[in-house]
């Protein structure tokens, strides 16, 4: 990411240690991701200690130092989903993709990962790709349903 | 416009009342998550397209979560003269149909869910009625609003406005009674007497432990200190849980109106509301509402022309359950990692940045409003000796009707399960309840009339928490209930106490072991051992509480758990390992589908021809999954789990 | 002084002082890992856990972290507060079958074996490297990352600590000695943290003495001089 990008954030949140949340939430929905180098940038610029930066970037759920694909496909583990047999979606998708929770497609196409409620309960199992919920899963939608996404 | 006096306010309510009750036709479309995620942006967009065709006026507005997310997307007509009528499952390709229908005087019956004459007014008291003069056609028949089941036992305060206004027009708000509290804290009585009136309403905090709100506003008042901090934890992190997120986007000036009586009440003049980073429509909607309350001086510098000031802030979480724990959330602020410290000296005396530090939750802060409006006298004759006023609770899982619902504390579990939420859908049985999210427990059938509040929940092994409650069926396997909230536990714990690290790691790994198969009869003992040091020996309430649904489930549920034990069977056919999918072959018709959804390739078999019987089909166990996908392609049900 | 009460026995406490560094003073014994007198109380371990009676009611809670104050009762050995150490020592041994310290505190705390799968890990995850590192040295070289149970204490990026200055500090406060630290010829390696940095000779008798890289630091921060520390520290004296 541009140097002069991140300054800007930067600049919009103000230097402060409380800023450094928002800040790296900014800069991963530009880059989709937090690259090592923006890290040590940040931790440079702002004077707060690389370790800490690291610490940070790897306790939130939000901010991914991976690199991740074009469409993200959360599906939800929330309870209600769960009881309704979200782990069956998550497994078929796992299958379909080839690929595990939290990792990406060798394309590039997709990465996978799970949250824990997206507040759509009536719709459960749920997904939610690139921010758009899909309700009322099963097993064989599926493949249809990723196939929307190139 | 700037609102500096109560007749500056009158007028803009007159406003928000002329946008409330519009000399035409309005239509709304509730556009909360439920909704847009159901497809209610498309409905909006038909509607919109109808109205540019229609001869007379119609105004179209964005609402709120009228609660019914079942039943989404809701549209609600309202026209002077008629009953205000609201329609359920609404699709784009209907919306023609019911524009023109209802500029016919019809209604499109099918679709059609409630009726309502009268509207509730809470927060000042009494209620708006409609003045019919006219029925539309086709409407005999309809309950009113409040003889839906869903909404006959409901009592809404703190939902009092959501679904009902446009959460981004502030007049709206004014317009039923909003901020008119504010003006009376304000003006007409002295912080002192605010913490009093608070105090004596009884109410509890909203967002799990239910600590006496009165009790911490005056423990902050009197701390020293003259920069105090006034904040909202909008972390709701319960998986199943809602409530916060609904108030946020459909009423969020509640909560600004809120904070601000309190801020004043203590001495604060700066605010945070930490809004989960999963929200994204209840950070926009803070953000614009926050924004209009500052260009009305109802927000800011000399607030009402009264003198004081206080300036809210929005927190974006960045995803970490112990967030919502008050000192966690306080680091969290402070730009550290979410850790929780020891509370041996108390947020309200040192929090953020070591300064006195009053923390609420959404709801709690939204309760505010109508405790100083309508008094603590009135406020205390609802609910419980224990536990006043409302709760909202969102119903999940295995029931028919599931939203959010608000009901008086002391309301029966029975009542919220059956009358509210219509019982377990499928002819299946009630197994247990869900409530208080991972830190709460499960209750059973046998526990179905208790009255649920703060202090019985507590009692039977759970806790109130946030007010998820999840319902479960035969369906429900309680041991794997237990492994998905230690699973969540065990990864969103911060990972500074070795008992709750360790402890919630521990407990997930036993119970894998008992739902593959390979538990004892040690594991019940050494789980209720490992929950007790996780309990008693964590810092903080996430590790306190993290073993309530390994205990409470073993409580009430031990011969499931034996049961996976001893005879290493899942009575509830959820515990994949001790599963054995089997083909009926009486049943099977030899169609193929099952060969052809199969991933392992563990189905033998010949498909039936007009030449040839076939061969039977039989699923290799060696090779088989479990992953169900035979089971659901049957149509034959020739396919048993067992 | 504030005057309290432990196991009976009257005890007094500095202002802003804690439970612990009061009880071991005095002489009295309660395990801990975590606690150290060079850095602030963290409360991490969990085994410095005692019951306090204050204004009546009791709680369990670590005394490294509980505050010194006037009136209070603590009882350091009582049957729950056992129990509490019991495990956890057995949860910790769980995690780290393998330290020397951990097994002998266990045997002492009366743990006979192990109920759950051993772990394979030497970090008992109690913070002080990185507390030292952070508060006394102040490279910030190391710190905790990840969450729950993947918690650990790492480098960034889990490479080489690019701001560690060797000093060692680490390797002295770790409890179970798992950091490490090797001189060979003019390297000095901090062995956990991948950490080799070449060290300065000392221009009088020839000793490798210091990193370079640390020693570099040093004259920054405290802008001394180019050749202060062509000398080393025994032979300055």
């Amino acid at each position: 990411m541009e140097v002069s990008k991140i300054d800007n954030v930067i600049k919009q949140y103000g230097a402060k240690e409380s800023a450094l949340l928002a800040i790296l939430q900014d800069i991963q929905t530009e880059e989709k991701y937090l690259p090592k180098d923006a890290l040590e940038y940040v931790s440079q610029k702002m004077g707060i200690p690389l370790a800490q930066v690291f610490r940070l970037a790897t306790f939130y759920n939000a901010l991914s130092l991976k690199p991740r694909g074009r469409h993200k496909v959360d599906v939800c583990l929330g309870t209600a989903c769960h009881v309704r047999g979200g782990e069956k979606i998550l497994d078929k998708m796992e299958r379909d993709l080839g690929i595990g929770v939290g990792e990406t497609t060798k394309d590039k196409r997709f990465t996978l990962e799970s949250v824990h409620c997206v507040g759509c309960c009536s719709l459960g199992p749920v997904a939610v790709i690139d921010g758009e919920v899909f309700g009322r899963l099963a097993q064989d939608k599926v493949p249809a349903l990723l196939k929307e996404f190139k | 416009m700037k609102i500096q006096t109560k007749n500056d306010l009158e007028k803009t309510r007159e406003e928000g009342l002329k946008s409330l009750y519009p000399g035409a036709i309005k239509i709304s479309v509730g556009m909360a998550t439920c909704g847009l995620s159901t497809g209610a942006g498309k409905v909006y967009e038909a509607i919109e397209k109808e109205i540019g065709k229609a001869k007379v006026p119609i105004r179209l507005e964005r609402t709120g979560c009228i609660g019914f997310c079942q039943r989404e997307p809701v549209v609600d007509i309202l026209e002077p003269g008629k009953p205000r009528i609201f329609y359920q499952g609404v699709t784009p390709e209907r919306c023609g149909e019911l524009v023109e229908k209802w500029l016919e005087d019809r209604v499109v019956e099918d679709l059609l869910f409630c009726k309502m004459e009268k509207e509730d007014r809470i927060l000042e008291g009494g209620v708006k009625d409609y003045a019919i003069q006219k029925i539309p056609s086709g409407i005999d028949g309809t309950p009113n609003y409040h003889q839906v089941p869903f909404y006959g036992k409901q009592l809404k305060i703190a939902l009092r406005n959501c679904g009902f206004i446009n959460p981004d027009h502030v007049e709206e708000y004014i317009a039923r009674g909003g901020y008119f509290s504010l003006y009376k804290a304000l003006f007409e009585m002295k912080p002192e007497e605010i913490i009093e009136e608070v105090k004596r309403s009884g109410l509890r905090g909203r967002g799990g432990a239910g600590f006496p709100t009165g009790a911490k506003w005056e423990a902050c008042q009197k701390a020293k200190g003259d920069r105090k901090f006034i904040l909202c934890n909008a972390d709701e992190g319960d998986p199943g849980a809602y409530m916060d997120r609904s108030i946020l986007e459909g009423d969020p000036h509640s909560v600004i109106e809120g904070m601000i009586i309190g801020a004043y009440a203590i001495g604060a003049h700066e605010g945070f509301i930490y809004v989960r980073d999963e929200y994204p429509l209840a950070i926009q909607k803070l953000k614009i509402a926050i924004g209009q309350a500052e260009e009305a001086g109802l927000l800011g510098g000399n607030i009402l022309g009264s003198g004081f000031s206080l300036k809210i802030n929005l927190f974006r979480g960045g995803g970490a359950f112990v967030c919502g724990e008050s000192t966690a959330l306080m680091a969290s602020i402070e730009g550290k990692v979410g850790e929780p410290r020891a509370k041996h000296i108390h947020t309200t005396e040192s929090g953020l940045w070591d300064k006195p530090s009053n923390l609420n939750n959404v709801e709690t802060w939204n309760n505010i409003p109508i405790v100083v409006s309508r008094g603590a006298e009135w406020y205390s004759k609802i609910g419980t000796t224990g536990s006043k006023g409302t709760k909202v609770f969102s119903i999940v899982g295995k029931v028919k009707n599931t939203g959010l619902i608000e009901v008086p504390m002391g309301a029966t579990l029975r009542e919220i399960v059956y009358d509210i939420g219509g019982g377990i859908p499928d002819g299946k049985k009630f197994k247990a309840v869900q409530t208080g999210g991972p830190s709460g427990g499960c209750i059973p059938e046998s526990l179905i009339d208790m009255p649920v509040d703060y202090d019985q929940l507590t009692e039977v092994g759970s806790m109130m928490g946030s007010g998820g409650m999840i319902v479960m069926d035969e369906s429900t396997c309680m041991v794997d209930v237990a492994k998905y909230f230690m699973n969540f536990l065990k990864s969103e714990s911060c990972g500074k106490c070795t008992s709750c690290r360790e402890g919630t790691k521990r407990m997930h790994e036993i119970l894998t072991e008992i739902a593959e198969g390979r538990g004892t009869t040690d594991h019940i003992e050494l789980l209720k051992e490992l929950g007790w040091v996780t309990a008693e020996a964590s810092l903080c309430q996430l590790g306190a509480t993290a073993p309530n649904p390994v205990l409470s489930t073993i409580r009430y549920f031990q011969d499931e758990y034996e049961e996976h034990i001893i005879n290493k069977r899942c009575p509830a056919k959820v515990c994949r390992a001790l599963l054995r999918y089997q083909i009926l072959s009486d049943v099977c018709k030899r169609c193929g589908k099952c060969i052809k959804a199969c991933p392992a390739e563990a189905i033998t078999g010949k498909k039936k021809t007009k030449k040839e019987p076939g061969e039977a089909f039989k699923i290799d166990v060696e090779k088989c999954i479990k992953c169900g996908m035979c089971f659901e392609a049957c149509k034959f049900e020739a396919i048993e789990v067992e | 002084m504030i005057p309290f009460k432990i196991d009976g026995q009257p005890v007094e406490g500095r202002d802003g002082g804690n439970v612990l560094e009061v009880a071991m003073d005095a002489g009295i014994d309660i395990p801990h890992l975590c606690y150290h007198e060079s850095v602030k109380s963290y409360g991490a371990c969990r085994l410095c856990l005692v019951e306090v009676v204050r204004r009546g009611k009791s709680k369990m809670t670590t005394s490294c972290t509980y505050p010194v104050m006037g009136g209070i009762e603590v009882f350091t050995r009582t049957e729950k507060v056992l129990r509490a150490r019991k495990m956890i020592i057995e949860l910790i041994l769980a995690m780290c079958p393998g330290d020397k310290l951990i097994q002998d505190m266990a045997r002492e705390m009366g743990v006979d074996g192990v109920r759950f799968k051993k772990d394979e890990k030497d970090c008992i995850l109690c913070g002080l490297c990185g507390r030292v590192c952070e508060e006394v040295v102040g490279a910030n070289a190391i710190q905790f990352a990840f969450r729950g149970d993947r918690r650990e204490m790492i480098p960034p990026f889990q490479g080489e600590a690019m701001s560690c200055i060797a000093c060692g500090a680490c390797v002295i406060a770790c409890p179970v000695d798992v950091i490490g630290m090797r001189e060979e010829g003019d390297e000095r390696t901090i062995v956990r943290w991948k950490r080799t940095l070449k060290m300065k000779k000392c221009k009088v008798c020839g000793n490798y003495f210091a990193p370079w890289f640390q020693l570099e630091k040093f004259k920054e921060q405290a802008k001394l001089s180019k050749d202060f520390f062509d000398v080393c520290y025994t032979c300055r004296t």
